[in-house]
């Protein structure tokens, strides 16, 4: 301990103290400041550009979520829309059936009427027709037998005959 | 942290162990080289304190006289005036200087006033009784830390400089201190004085830091300065850690030394555990900074030793076998000192830090 203070000089002491004191202030205000102060500056300006970087990836998702969503939407009506199409499709073929098969009902039924009109029609004339040539054939006939005056009278008298007086 | 602290100084004891045990064996064997070994131990005792001048090297010539090599310092006195001259004038202790009324000669590496002779008388326990006068030369140790001032100014101005021109991103040598700068802030500054205040003791981490590291890299370049193995420096630098500590202590800072118990207790039962707690507290507040400048100080102090004393068992062994050793010996501990040159500045700014956190902590009251 008696060496130590043996040793100690206190010119060194005072000029350490004033050189280290000196070279403090003067690296504080020229070295230090300006150093902690660009390194601090940079800190915060990678600070800032990872926030803002994670804010942009953030508005990035929401916008792909909001398109996956508006995409969605758009598939959904689309399927709606099909949906309706092939509703209004298929009731329009049934309708149509129908009216169709109405229509052919109609035609149909006309025909079998018209049919039935000249199958009358035809009847009639048939019936005509057989009617005139039966009435040829007796008319032919009769004169064949009521050619001579006895067959005339034999007629008369058998008619006369058949024929009771009241 | 202390516990790497510890280990460290265990393998130094061990390794300062190790090389010595071979020294004071090989001492007691050569009783021939005794008075190479005598100037060995007187050449790294000289080299351990300050110098007047910066001696680069010295040899003996032909005629047996000592040559020194160096750069001459100004020697500044204060003895009822100033008296300023060239430590070229002290030749070694050899010469006497006649300065305004007075004569000034060194013995022992201080500067003592003696008469026109330059006679010194000592008393028994061979201590000069002469008046020293107050002493502000610019020795090798000023001189040093001026050096490194200037070094460390240019060097971390132009840092900032980069910064300014480069848009933010250091360049050149930049690159090596910034990471070093931000290790200051992120792991040493920040967890141990807290977020909202690191702020305010961020410059004088950064210049303690590397005012130490540079310091003891230059100590271990062959210009053999031993600045921070200075009783000295170390002292003047663990004062500046008191005196922040203590002036920018919080209210919570000096409750915590004079009421450490707070309101756990009721004040009749805390009367008599203050009579001991309150006394060891204040003494804390001093022996704090005193571990510091003690563990700085020794620590270098003990490497410049064991590197010397390794450097000059070469001139002592003078064998094909012994001398290489001992080069490699002390090339091993030269390795060992670089990272003990960083260790140490490390140690000092982690516990300066540690002492500022303790002023400046603020806690909630409970």
């Amino acid at each position: 301990m008696e060496k130590l203070i043996g040793e100690f000089s206190l010119g060194l002491f005072f000029w350490q103290s004033l050189i280290f004191i000196g070279l403090f202030f003067l690296l504080k205000k020229f070295a230090w400041k300006p150093i902690l102060d660009a390194v601090n500056e940079r800190e915060t300006s990678i600070k800032d550009a990872l926030a803002s970087a994670e804010a942009a990836r953030n508005e990035m998702e929401s916008l792909q979520s909001d398109n996956q969503r508006i995409l969605k939407e758009a598939r959904a009506e689309k399927e709606a829309l099909l949906k309706e199409a092939r509703a209004t499709r298929s009731e329009l073929i049934n309708g149509a059936k129908e009216e169709a098969q109405v229509e052919a009902q109609k035609i149909l039924a006309q025909a079998q009427d018209a049919i039935q009109n000249e199958k009358r029609a035809a009847v009639n004339e048939l019936k005509e027709q057989v009617g005139s040539i039966a009435m040829e054939i007796a008319e032919k006939v009769l004169q064949k037998e009521l050619e001579s005056n006895d067959k005339q009278l034999q007629l008369v008298e058998q008619l006369l005959k058949d024929t009771n007086l009241k | 942290m202390p516990t790497t602290r510890n280990k460290l100084y265990t393998l130094f004891l061990l390794l300062t162990a190790l090389f010595s045990a071979p020294y004071t064996l090989e001492a007691k064997e050569s009783e021939a080289s005794g008075d190479l070994k005598a100037e060995i131990k007187a050449y790294i005792s000289h080299h351990l304190q300050d110098a007047y001048d910066f001696s680069l090297f010295s040899y003996t010539n032909e005629s047996g006289k000592h040559i020194y090599v160096g750069i001459p310092l100004p020697v500044i006195l204060w003895d009822n005036g100033l008296h300023v001259f060239s430590s070229s004038k002290l030749h070694h202790g050899e010469a006497v200087v006649q300065s305004g009324a007075y004569h000034y000669k060194l013995d022992h590496s201080k500067i003592y006033r003696t008469d026109a002779a330059g006679t010194i008388n000592y008393d028994e326990s061979h201590h000069a009784t002469n008046v020293a006068p107050l002493d502000f030369s610019i020795t090798k140790g000023v001189a040093s830390m001026l050096l490194i001032a200037f070094l460390m100014f240019f060097l971390f101005k132009g840092l900032a400089k980069t910064y300014a021109v480069n848009g933010g991103v250091p360049a050149g040598i930049g690159r090596f201190f910034e990471p070093i700068v931000l290790y200051i802030r992120d792991d040493i500054a920040r967890p141990n004085i807290g977020e909202k205040k690191y702020g305010k003791y961020m410059s004088f981490l950064l210049t303690v830091f590397f005012f130490i590291w540079f310091l003891n890299m230059l100590g271990l370049t062959p210009l053999g300065v031993n600045v921070t193995g200075n009783i000295a420096v170390t002292f003047g630098l663990a004062l500046l850690t008191f005196m922040i500590t203590n002036f920018t202590g919080t209210k919570d800072y000096w409750l915590h030394i004079f009421d450490p118990l707070g309101a756990s207790m009721k004040w009749y039962a805390k009367v008599p555990l203050y009579i001991i707690l309150i006394p060891i507290e204040v003494l804390g507040i001093f022996i704090k900074p005193f571990s510091l400048l003690i563990r700085l100080y020794a620590n270098m102090q003990a490497g410049h030793i064991v590197m010397m004393s390794l450097i000059g068992l070469m001139f002592i062994f003078k064998s094909w076998l012994g001398s290489p050793l001992s080069f490699g010996l002390a090339f091993a501990i030269s390795i060992i000192e670089l990272l003990v040159a960083l260790l140490q500045a490390y140690i000092f700014t982690m516990l300066s830090a540690l002492y500022f956190g303790f002023a400046a902590e603020e806690h909630e009251h409970h």
